[in-house]
């Protein structure tokens, strides 16, 4: 059998394949000692009100903050902007926007529906808050076809240069959406993404980072889920010298729906970092979380590196709540490193049910001897488990393009080290 | 015609407290069309043989050969010595999640027989196979082995090995979790194989029931990592009737870790 590699924080850490752990040695319950980041969790939208992050801190104490070119500590300065196009259709089938119900405006910072998804919680996020000087806000008010997604492109500032982004996709009441957000492109960019779901809406959304090798980005996504709303979110990192997300879910009413669903693949020397809040402040409202990455080093360069936190809140007012989050890694080559911390609060027992799991693992020798045992050479048996391993996030992307786009990326990234 | 020859094989496995011999000098040789019960207590060494010959990294051959039609399998990787013919029935089929059963059998048939098959033979080949094991149509589109009882993995297994037409098969425990009416599924699916071809049978077991429904040409009695005894089938009836005490006694035996 394989060895558990690592083990981290509240979660356990596993071979992949072997049987996710359902109970909950990292659950704190109203009686235990309160450590948890969001009794610490401050909002502001003005950079000055957070401190110049060290390094230490619980939010940071993951990310290399010299890779950041001056983000956390006011240095950097807007010398670029972003590109951001909104389409119908995805890849080479797509074509100008259509449908009535749907609109692209570039606005000021004095409209007064910025913030409605939510408020900065970092200093970096504060700080795109502060320096954007046009957002884009992106408004559905019709129930779009499943065979028309939306494709919106963003494009780095270009290389060397620094951006502050803001962007609202908003769902309008009963509203529906497939979405595609393709990031691609150079340079550094600190955003914030708003996803504002209107009452009954709802949103499929596929957000992809593909981007060049030199770029930093560090995003905060705000999703606002109104009432019996529903948000399919499929966060996928594939390129990109550091990628920090920060996905927070503020239920507005009850009976929200949430599956966050996530896919990384970190190659040497790339740092790519996750960190949800799954906030249950109001009853009866369901979330899944499902997160799966891989990694491979490069033999004596620097480590890939990945860093999810998967933090669920349920407060003592969200009676109802049915919520499970996993996260997966595998480890491909040495020189890699996941981390993975999974924190599950729960402030009232009035639930349906929570729980949560991680695994990291080494490639699983057992499955590769079985493959191989039916005369799969070598290289096709690991390319089969990866792509297994993967298949669960890539089959419930709803547009076939994009999911051909993120297979071949996977094999693309399996090339790079002959696997 | 086939022959898969163990000469004075000597295995061992790395532990806590360092190398452990397992195998002590097997000698063993099965040819086409014929059918080798293995038989031994638990420990015996039985399934080392079996994941020995099939290559698995756990165990280190120390020495000795296995030859297959005089090519020598050591030698082989893992998936070279399917293509060379190979098969093992294994006592614990590995889930592999997210790979589909029809992606993965389709994958082996085409490794094992050197092309893609076509396609409209091949799935009516697949269908009349499983439908010969009383296996549900639906499992071709589930994950390789996952959530499936014992019986519905002994069940794949057989179906394997009914489609990539091994030489040679080493059948592990294929009977062991087994109740009566699987247990007489899965033979008729070894024995429908065995008339269709040539095969030569390795079938290694714990019990002697399931010889009531495949019948050995050969027994042998395996202890303490090596062949004690060797007969016709009227050496499982005596084994039935004494157990293996009486070799258990002239040889020892101690236990050993079975591979999970």
């Amino acid at each position: 059998m394989t060895q558990p590699v690592a083990q981290t924080g509240g979660g356990t850490t596993t071979a992949p394949g072997a049987p996710v752990l359902d109970v909950d040695p990292g659950i704190k319950t109203a009686g235990s000692p309160k450590l948890a980041p969001w009794e610490l969790r401050f909002t502001s939208y003005d950079v000055e009100a957070f401190e110049v992050p060290r390094g230490r801190e619980e939010q940071w104490r993951f990310t290399p903050l010299r890779r950041l070119h001056g983000l956390h500590d006011g240095s950097a300065s807007a010398d670029g902007r972003i590109e951001v196009s909104v389409r119908t259709g995805f890849g080479d089938a797509a074509g100008d926007l259509t449908g009535s119900g749907t609109r692209h405006e570039t606005v000021g910072r004095d409209d007064a529906r910025l913030g409605d998804g939510g408020i900065p919680a970092d200093r970096v996020a504060a700080q795109a808050w502060s320096s954007f000087t046009e957002a884009h806000v992106v408004t559905v008010n019709e129930a779009r076809s499943d065979d028309e997604p939306l494709t919106i492109t963003v494009g780095g500032p270009g290389a060397g240069a620094t951006a502050f982004a803001h962007l609202q996709l908003r769902l309008e009441h009963h509203a529906q959406a497939v979405v595609v957000l393709d990031h691609r492109g150079s340079g550094t960019v600190a955003a914030n993404t708003e996803f504002v779901v209107a009452d009954g809406a709802k949103l499929e959304v596929v957000e992809v980072h593909d981007w060049a090798d030199d770029a930093v980005y560090v995003g905060a996504q705000h999703l606002s889920v109104g009432r019996d709303a529903t948000i399919r979110h499929t966060s996928v990192t594939l390129g990109g010298d550091l990628v920090r997300l920060s996905p927070v879910i503020n239920y507005r009413a009850p009976g929200g729906d949430v599956e966050l669903d996530g896919l990384y693949f970190a190659d040497g020397g790339q740092h790519f970092e996750q960190r949800l809040l799954v906030d249950h402040s109001v009853p009866n409202c369901r979330s899944r979380v499902m997160y799966k990455g891989a990694l491979q080093g490069v033999e004596g360069g620097t480590a890939a590196h990945t860093v999810w936190i998967g933090d669920v809140l349920i407060r003592k007012a969200a009676e109802g709540t049915d919520t499970y989050e996993l996260n997966r890694n595998l480890l491909l080559t040495d020189n890699a490193r996941a981390d993975s911390v999974p924190n599950l609060e729960i402030e009232t027992g009035e639930i349906v049910g929570a729980g949560h799991a991680s695994a990291t693992g080494r490639f699983d020798d057992e499955q590769l001897f079985y493959l191989m045992a039916r005369g799969i050479p070598e290289a096709q048996a690991r390319r089969l488990v990866v792509r297994g391993f993967f298949g669960e996030v890539i089959q419930k992307v709803r547009v076939p393009a994009l999911r051909d786009r993120l297979e071949a990326a996977i094999e693309a990234e399996l090339e790079v080290v002959g696997v | 015609m086939s022959t898969l020859e163990i000469r004075d094989l000597h295995v061992e496995v790395e532990t806590e407290s360092g190398p452990k011999e397992i195998l002590r000098g097997v000698d063993l040789t099965v040819n086409s069309n014929e059918t080798h019960a293995i038989m031994g207590p638990n420990g015996s060494g039985k399934s080392t043989l079996a994941y020995s010959i099939a290559g698995h990294p756990k165990y280190t051959v120390t020495k000795g050969q296995v030859l297959l039609d005089g090519e020598d399998v050591l030698e082989m990787a893992v998936d070279e010595r399917a293509r060379a013919g190979l098969f093992l029935a294994m006592q614990y089929p590995v889930e592999v999640p997210g790979v589909s059963m029809s992606n993965f059998l389709r994958s082996a048939a085409t490794a094992t027989r050197g092309e893609a098959p076509k396609v409209r033979h091949w799935v009516k080949e697949v269908k009349g196979a499983m439908s010969d094991l009383e296996i549900d149509p639906a499992f071709a589109e589930r994950s390789v082995n996952e959530g499936f009882s014992g019986g519905e993995k002994k069940r794949h297994e057989v179906l394997q090995m009914s489609l990539l037409k091994p030489k040679i098969a080493v059948l592990d425990e294929t009977d062991s979790g087994l109740d009566v009416d699987a247990l007489r599924v899965v033979s008729k699916g070894v024995n429908e194989y065995k008339s269709q071809s040539d095969v030569g049978i390795l079938l290694i077991t714990h019990y002697t029931r399931i010889l009531r429904y495949i019948a050995p040409d050969r027994v042998h009695v395996f202890v303490n990592g090596r062949v004690a005894a060797s007969g016709g089938p009227e050496l499982a009836d005596e084994l039935e009737e004494n157990g293996y005490e009486r070799f258990v006694g002239a040889f020892g035996a101690d236990k050993e870790e079975q591979p999970a």
